[in-house]
């Protein structure tokens, strides 16, 4: 048996320890995060020899402020939130020892960003369909197919890749979860350029790129259940702090509405102040479920948290060029770029219009989350499944 | 920022007032009311008042709970879950506000706000005049007139208690059989004064404020009634909860309750702590709240096919209470426009 869990005093005191040992102004940053990932101190909710220590997982905000106020060197979290948010969890869950060892340090430090290979043109919401071939050739596996909206593959060096291996069983059966290094020959990324002229993700094509046997997460055969693992953790990140009234797009807009009295009209005043309640009303729900969350009662509500977000950035982006009239006509910048983060205020009008409208497909349409609010809290009953008995190979496609 | 959840109290005393309703107030009972004479159920009214509810946010020493506004908010869900026809509203948030405002502690007997109930909280005018405390005018739309043995009555630029006699009382036929309201007419009434417009003012907030719980109560009803009902009605051969036409807006109608939880809690708890934010937090609270409600009865009418539209069906009940308590303080649009001005959205 292991001991009991630190608790938050124990982990202030081997933080003290750590900094005592450990000047965060001195020497180079990487070779700090090195030895904050073998002290414990990285995600203090894995296991001791992984980063952490078996701690409870509401206490790592507090380690992490303690290192900000320290002034350690961070590990840029938000340029591998893949690999953070869902490659490390599923490496931990499903990894061999010698995985764990390998991945995990240089994916928290930051050295190693991954990607998430996933998505195909024929593979959207139904994930399961896809139709990636590996197939087994010799000590490891080869592999073909075609992925998209990969974000960050330009800049990986390491995808998590769900592929069909046996096309003879039905579709959740005959899949096998891989580590794909992105820089193996055959692997070839190209920018997918989207509706508002950038290009944020990619397709990535597979071409014969072999895989050591070695890199294989899970059983063969068992690929959907790692890649569920996966997808659970993509929905736990639910937006980390309460925000202020007015504290999201809806406060664009109510400052241009102050700002510009030449454009308002009574309709638009209407369409104003209905989307002003209903944003209030999006955050006091989003601070009563962090509510719940610090209660340690998490309610279903995280699952419509998305849902509201993506009808609200639509519906308050296009009612803010509608106000701007003349202005709403014109764009900031078609021109094709690669941003690594989506700031939506930072934009024209314009593209803040387009972007939204990605915000009710990515990550689980609007329509597959309604789906799951009506089964999974209401309790309806689930979709006809036409295909849950048909080998994959024999599926319309 | 205030705690938006329910504290084990809380949750106690609604397990508590919800036993009482669903012992004393089932639907089948509530609906053959509406056809009596008597306009609410004086039994359950009395049973209420000896669960010590009626009085929650006044001082113990003053004969209340010594408890607040979130506790009353609990009961407001509660009674909204099951229409019960008792003057809850008109009485223990309507008049309990305007006493404890203007300083007073609970009234003798059954104590009412002589206010129509479509009155908005902002710029409220009396319809009825003050000469040397006689009053003269009229009220319509009351809840709990009919019942009331005083009448808080805003007359001039005060707040009078007038005794229910000396007003001739009209029962009005209403749209929600569940909340009979009373026209109200003085001729000369003799009033003693106890406040002044303030009371009337922070009394019409408050009542905003709780009929959000209400409204969020009646709507979760709602959606629970038609959920169990489309998981055991099937046509062409399916649960009728089985086809996204039906899932997809039941969810939708979730989402927008898991809203109105947390907008009605937080109008609640302002009001308790007494934050100045409180009035734009009832607006808020309203203006979402009223519509959430009216969706959720008529999705429970709609989802229900032919039989929500029987009267032997209790769909009709809610409807007309949340359609009712739409209108009730004002509509959405009245207090989005009240909005317009707490947070410096001008009109055009």
């Amino acid at each position: 048996m292991s001991a009991a869990p630190p608790t938050a005093e124990e982990l202030d005191g081997r933080i003290d320890a750590f900094l005592a040992d450990h000047d965060p102004g001195a020497g180079a940053p990487l070779d700090f995060l090195r030895a904050r990932f073998d002290a414990g101190l990285a995600w203090v909710h894995y296991p001791e020899g992984a980063g952490g220590l078996g701690a409870p997982r509401h206490l790592q905000a507090g380690v992490d402020r303690r290192f900000a106020r320290a002034g350690a060197p961070t590990n840029q979290p938000e340029a591998n939130g893949i690999g953070l948010g869902m490659a490390a969890p599923t490496v931990l869950a499903f990894g061999t020892e010698e995985q764990k060892r390998r991945f995990l340090r240089p994916l928290w430090t930051g050295e190693e960003i991954w990607c998430q290979l996933f998505s195909e043109p024929g593979a959207g919401s139904d994930l399961a369909a896809l139709g990636t071939r590996a197939v087994r050739d010799g000590d490891g596996w080869v592999v073909n197919g075609q992925k998209v909206w990969t974000s960050m593959a330009h800049e990986a060096r390491w995808a998590i890749l769900v592929t069909r291996t046996d096309p003879g069983v039905p579709k959740h059966r005959g899949m096998t979860y891989f580590v794909c290094d992105m820089t193996a020959p055959g692997v070839e990324v190209r920018p997918l350029r989207q509706i508002t002229g950038e290009a944020e993700f990619n397709e990535v094509f597979l071409t014969d790129v072999r895989i050591p046997d070695e890199h294989r997460l899970g059983e063969v055969g068992d690929g959907w259940r790692v890649a569920t693992t996966t997808l659970m953790n993509e929905r736990v990140a639910i937006g980390g702090q309460d925000r202020p009234r007015e504290g999201g797009m809806i406060g664009v807009v109510a400052g241009l509405w102050r700002d510009r009295p030449e454009l308002r009209t009574a309709g638009l005043h209407g369409d104003l102040l209905r989307l002003w309640v209903e944003a209030e009303a999006a955050r006091l729900t989003g601070v009563r479920l962090r509510q719940q969350l610090t209660a340690g009662r998490p309610g279903p509500e995280g699952s419509a948290a998305k849902l509201t977000f993506a009808r609200l950035n639509q519906a308050i982006s296009g009612l803010e060029l509608e106000i701007l009239a003349d202005e709403g006509l014109r764009y900031d910048d078609w021109t094709m770029r690669r941003p690594t983060e989506v700031d939506f205020t930072r934009r024209s009008p314009g593209y803040r219009y387009l972007r939204a409208k990605g915000n009710s497909i990515e990550g689980g349409t609007s329509e597959i989350l309604r789906n799951i609010i009506a089964e999974r809290v209401l309790g309806l009953p689930g979709e006809i499944r036409v295909d849950k008995d048909v080998p994959w190979k024999d599926l319309p496609k | 920022m205030s705690d938006l959840l329910y504290t084990e109290i809380e949750n106690d005393l609604r397990a508590g007032v919800r036993g009482l309703l669903d012992d004393r107030a089932g639907w089948t009972g509530v609906l053959a009311g509406t056809e009596k004479d008597d306009p609410l159920d004086a039994g359950l009214w009395r049973a209420l008042e000896e669960m010590g509810v009626t009085a929650l946010p006044f001082p113990e020493e003053a004969g209340g709970a010594g408890a607040t506004w979130r506790e009353t908010a609990v009961v407001m869900e509660e009674l909204g879950r099951s229409v019960a026809p008792v003057p809850f509203l008109g009485s223990a948030v309507l008049a309990s506000a305007a006493l404890l405002a203007a300083g007073q502690g609970p009234g003798e007997g059954l104590t009412v706000l002589a206010v129509p109930l479509s009155t908005a909280p902002r710029g409220f005018a009396p319809t009825v005049a003050d000469a040397g405390g006689r009053l003269t005018g009229e009220v319509r739309s009351v809840d709990g007139g009919l019942a009331a043995d005083t009448l808080l009555v805003p007359a001039g630029d005060g707040l009078y208690a007038v005794e229910a006699g000396a007003a001739a009382r009209t029962p009005v036929v209403s749209l929600d059989m569940t909340r009979r309201l009373a026209d109200l007419r003085f001729d000369g009434a003799p009033g003693r004064r106890i406040g002044g417009p303030d009371a009337v003012d922070a009394a019409l907030t408050a009542g905003a404020a709780m009929l959000a719980s209400e409204q969020l109560g009646l709507a979760e009803r709602c959606l629970d009634v038609t959920v169990a009902y489309v998981k055991t009605r099937y046509q062409f051969g399916r649960q009728v909860g089985s086809y996204q036409g039906l899932k997809h807006r039941l969810a939708d109608l979730w989402t927008a309750i898991a809203q109105a939880r947390a907008v009605a809690r937080h109008a609640a708890s302002c009001l308790a702590a007494g934050d100045p934010d409180t009035p734009v937090a009832a607006a808020v609270a309203q203006a979402h709240c009223s519509e959430v409600a009216v969706l959720a009865a008529e999705e429970c009418v709609q989802m229900h096919g032919g039989i929500g539209f029987t009267w032997e069906h209790p769909a009709h009940l809610y409807l007309k209470r949340a359609k009712s308590d739409a209108l009730a303080f004002g509509s959405a649009d009245r207090h989005r426009a009240a909005l317009a001005e707490l947070v410096d959205l001008p009109p055009a």
